[in-house]
């Protein structure tokens, strides 16, 4: 009689924590968030070559940007904050783009077309998008330079250039990074 | 026995209906899975201006009928 009284028990804590476990299941509940070390990464360029860490970045402001050729918004931003890179990299600024193209073909023949200065990695499987939360397309990360996530960009339009570019510098401004940390 | 088996068939019940709701959509697409959905031959219409056009011709010469709406008989001004 006990072991029934017991599985009595268990199955009306099963049915109390049902919907958190249902909630859980559907909602992202593993999205990076402001404030939160940015998870770390290692992956090759699009252009081939020695893959890239993005602790390799640490002491940088980077603007990690997700993007795909098929993406309208995303094709609008990189121009622009390409210009924005070459205009403060030698503060310390970096974007490090994340190509999430499933076809590698249409993001080099995208990218031949529109040529960018920053580095720019490829990501298959979804893994970094998960790894991060991603929810929507494109979708930038703001790092400072202790590895901090500090703002998140979600959609692209190019009034945004003003809000980022805010962003970037007051994370530019901001003490260095120092090594006994 | 009686209440066991209330509660085994609870349970069993909710799994079911679970497993069911989540058949409808085995997995969900995610933001980075649409570049084949982005794709001009995946859209309904693959000219986004001409549908515009041709939709604002038809609303045009049907608006006393309701157009492509399920309103009509007014005044047919648009």
């Amino acid at each position: 009689m006990n072991s029934i009284f017991d599985l009595k028990i268990r199955m009306h804590r099963f049915l109390k924590i049902l919907p958190v476990l249902a909630i859980i299941w559907s909602s992202n509940a593993f999205a990076v968030g402001i404030g939160q070390p940015a998870p770390a990464f290692e992956r090759v360029p699009l252009m081939g070559g020695e893959p890239i860490e993005l602790k390799d970045y640490l002491g940088q402001v980077v603007y990690l940007d997700f993007w795909a050729s098929w993406c309208g918004p995303c094709r609008q931003a990189m121009p622009l904050m390409n210009s924005m890179y070459q205009e403060l990299s030698g503060q310390g600024f970096t974007v490090l783009a994340v190509n999430l193209d499933a076809y590698v073909d249409e993001a080099l023949r995208f990218i031949k077309q529109h040529p960018v200065q920053y580095p720019m990695v490829r990501d298959t499987g979804g893994v970094l998008p998960e790894l991060y939360g991603l929810t929507g397309m494109p979708t930038a990360y703001l790092i400072d330079r202790n590895g901090k996530v500090r703002y998140i960009h979600h959609g692209f339009k190019r009034s945004d250039v003003v809000r980022i570019r805010h962003a970037v510098e007051s994370l530019l401004a901001e003490s260095q990074y120092k090594t006994d940390h | 026995m009686g209440e066991v088996m209330k509660y085994i068939i609870c349970v069993v019940t909710s799994v079911f209906l679970l497993t069911l709701s989540s058949g409808c959509a085995i997995k969900k697409v995610e933001a980075w899975e649409r570049g084949d959905l982005a794709r001009t031959e995946m859209a309904f219409e693959p000219d986004a201006q001409q549908a515009a056009y041709r939709s604002h011709v038809y609303f045009s010469k049907e608006a006393s009928s309701g157009g492509a709406s399920a309103g009509g008989g007014g005044c047919g001004c648009n």
